[in-house]
């Protein structure tokens, strides 16, 4: 495996009982590359993207993650944990917590940050998602834009090498989708290593260095946005393109 | 547009609702006589009330006696409080040595300021957990005595309310953390935690109150090696404590069950871990989904510690039944009784309302 690889999966593979969800996944991605992740529902995507932080566990092949190899060790999950933001289709913000709890709990309990830095830490990343004046509200006050937002924020105050990105404007209102890719491609310009699961694919063509397209629990082509887009190789690929890009 | 004022645009003078929709008649309309059938009710219950009450407000105020030297006296048409005042250092402390009463009547008051200090949310956090083992050491060296110059007062003369107040309040204060416990054993991932949690569960739940504590007095010092002898109280207590856990257990797994996976995902993809987890994001949400069962539970509970006069601890209740054996003050059940029930329902009442107020302010900002 290269040495400047952030994430190496190695013949992945998983199963839901009888049913095989992750079948021989091989993937890499470099220090700071963006790879957006395609594919038909019940593909296996999320179900990949869960496995990089553990929140699928993998059955067969080598997982490593900044360095670090996925073993069932709790300490080995939990310092890739540290490294690894997710933000998620539904938010899942902590609604008994204030937006500005929300950002300085893992930072003071997981990093052990004073409080005073990590709310510093916080209300800068509230600015950079653009709603420092939301800090003392409670999630279930916020729109589903914001609540997004905030979970963004939430993930980079753990100063995290890598984010995952679980379909996170699948749930949106569609005045809302903008805001929040916003903030995204701010990141990704930014050289945060990234991986996203999202069907927006004009986000995908703006930042993407490699698309991954995935159809029942295999990789099945995988290149650079322009070839992707413009020639993909494999006739799923081009039905799954055919079907997103027709409107 | 948002300018335009609309008393300008629809020039209608502001008119008063029709007077059958408010007000005294409106509201006797909208509530009492809205159909016939609550007529109905409503006539039966006012005549149900015109029967009932004006003898009652009569037997315990205008008729009653309020001071009198012995029962003979104290015998007319009304309720005899004399008879209460005559007992009420019995009924309240029972058989603790009687110049010794101020002790547990500390006792009670430390009790009381210990569970008024925990309703203060300010208050919540190290400076209770500091507060309640100060407290409760308090308790302990105020009932034994033995040092400080205090006299030792054997367990055995421990009674009335303070004894009702110290099984109902400690058993709480560790039951509590019991159950909470055995919930999450109950839905741990090792299957020998879950094993033992419901096995422990079950059982406990499947056994009534009072065999628990006839086990716990009666069957336990069976099996112990002789000479050696475990204090009454303190077989009672943790009898009670084991069998409220196994209740509130099943309630606060109720609540744990409410959490959306997503809130244990996103913890866990914060690198939480395991117990800050669950310190930090479920239980403060599933308990305060739980507010009003988990506070039945503990009036339950409350009530229940009465059942320890089964056993022969002199409880509020057995104090109570005490005194009403006094052959000067004979046939004064009723008036005790009442009297104890006021004491549980001052309590009892107290527990609701908090429960109300804290479920108003848990929900409070959550939701839009």
């Amino acid at each position: 495996m290269p040495a400047d690889a952030m994430i190496a999966m190695h013949q992945v593979h998983k199963w839901y009982g009888d049913f095989h969800v992750l079948t021989d996944i091989n993937l890499e991605v470099k220090k700071g590359e963006k790879v957006v992740v395609c594919g038909p529902s019940g593909s296996g995507k999320s179900t990949m993207i869960r496995c990089i932080n553990r929140l699928e566990e993998h059955q067969q092949g080598r997982i490593i993650v900044a360095g670090i190899e996925l073993t069932s060790d709790l300490k080995n999950i939990e310092a890739i944990r540290r490294e690894v933001g997710m933000v998620f289709q539904q938010f899942n913000l902590f609604p008994h917590l204030t937006v500005l709890d929300n950002l300085t709990l893992a930072p003071i309990w997981v990093r052990k940050l004073p409080k005073k830095e990590a709310e510093e830490t916080a209300h800068y990343y509230l600015e950079r998602v653009r709603i420092p004046e939301q800090a003392d509200k409670y999630p279930g006050q916020l729109s589903g834009g914001q609540q997004q937002r905030v979970a963004i924020a939430r993930s980079l105050c753990m100063k995290p090498e890598i984010m995952l990105f679980d379909e996170p404007t699948s749930a949106l209102d569609p005045e809302m989708i903008k805001e929040v890719l916003d903030v995204m491609v701010e990141l990704a310009q930014e050289g945060m290593t990234m991986v996203c699961v999202t069907h927006e694919m004009g986000f995908a063509r703006t930042v993407a260095d490699t698309m991954v397209f995935m159809d029942r629990g295999e990789i099945v082509e995988r290149g650079p946005p322009k070839e992707f887009f413009a020639d993909p190789k494999s006739e799923r690929t081009r039905v799954f393109l055919s079907q997103i890009l027709a409107h | 547009m948002a300018d335009i004022d609309i008393a300008q645009e629809i020039p209608i003078a502001a008119q008063r609702p029709p007077a059958a929709s408010s007000g005294i008649i409106g509201w006797l309309k909208a509530n009492l006589f809205n159909s016939v059938f609550n007529t109905i009710l409503t006539i039966l219950a006012a005549y149900f009330l015109a029967v009932t009450v004006p003898p009652l407000i009569r037997w315990a105020f205008i008729d009653a006696v309020w001071s009198a030297p012995n029962g003979q006296a104290c015998r007319g048409a009304g309720a005899c409080w004399a008879f209460i005042g005559e007992k009420l250092r019995f009924i309240l402390f029972g058989r603790f040595p009687y110049a010794e009463q101020w002790r547990p009547l500390l006792v009670v008051m430390i009790i009381i300021g210990l569970i008024l200090a925990s309703c203060d949310r300010r208050l919540w956090g190290k400076r209770l957990m500091l507060l309640w083992p100060t407290g409760v050491v308090l308790v302990g060296i105020l009932m034994w005595g033995g040092v400080f110059g205090l006299t030792y007062v054997d367990t055995e003369l421990w009674s009335g309310l303070p004894l009702t107040l110290i099984l109902a309040v400690i058993g709480m204060v560790f039951a509590f953390p019991l159950a909470i416990l055995l919930a999450l054993g109950r839905r741990s991932r090792l299957p020998a935690v879950r094993v033992v949690s419901v096995a422990y569960i079950e059982l406990v739940r499947g056994v009534p109150l009072i065999t628990v504590l006839f086990m716990a007095s009666v069957m336990l010092p069976l099996f112990l090696p002789s000479g050696f002898t475990i204090d009454k109280l303190l077989r009672a207590q943790v009898a009670f404590i084991l069998f409220a856990a196994a209740y509130l257990a099943e309630v606060i797994r109720g609540g744990l069950q409410s959490i959306p996976k997503g809130q244990i995902e996103a913890a866990d993809a914060l690198g939480l871990g395991y117990w800050r987890r669950i310190r930090l994001i479920v239980l403060p949400q599933a308990l305060a989904m739980v507010i009003p069962p988990l506070v039945n539970n503990f009036i339950g509970a409350f009530k229940n510690t009465s059942l320890v006069l089964i056993i022969g601890l002199f409880d509020l209740l057995n104090t109570a039944n005490t005194a009403l054996t006094d052959s000067n003050w004979q046939g004064f059940a009723t008036e005790t009784y009442v009297f104890i029930a006021a004491i549980y329902f001052c309590f009892c009442f107290f527990m609701s309302r908090y429960s109300q107020m804290l479920e108003r302010e848990f929900n409070r900002g959550h939701r839009r």
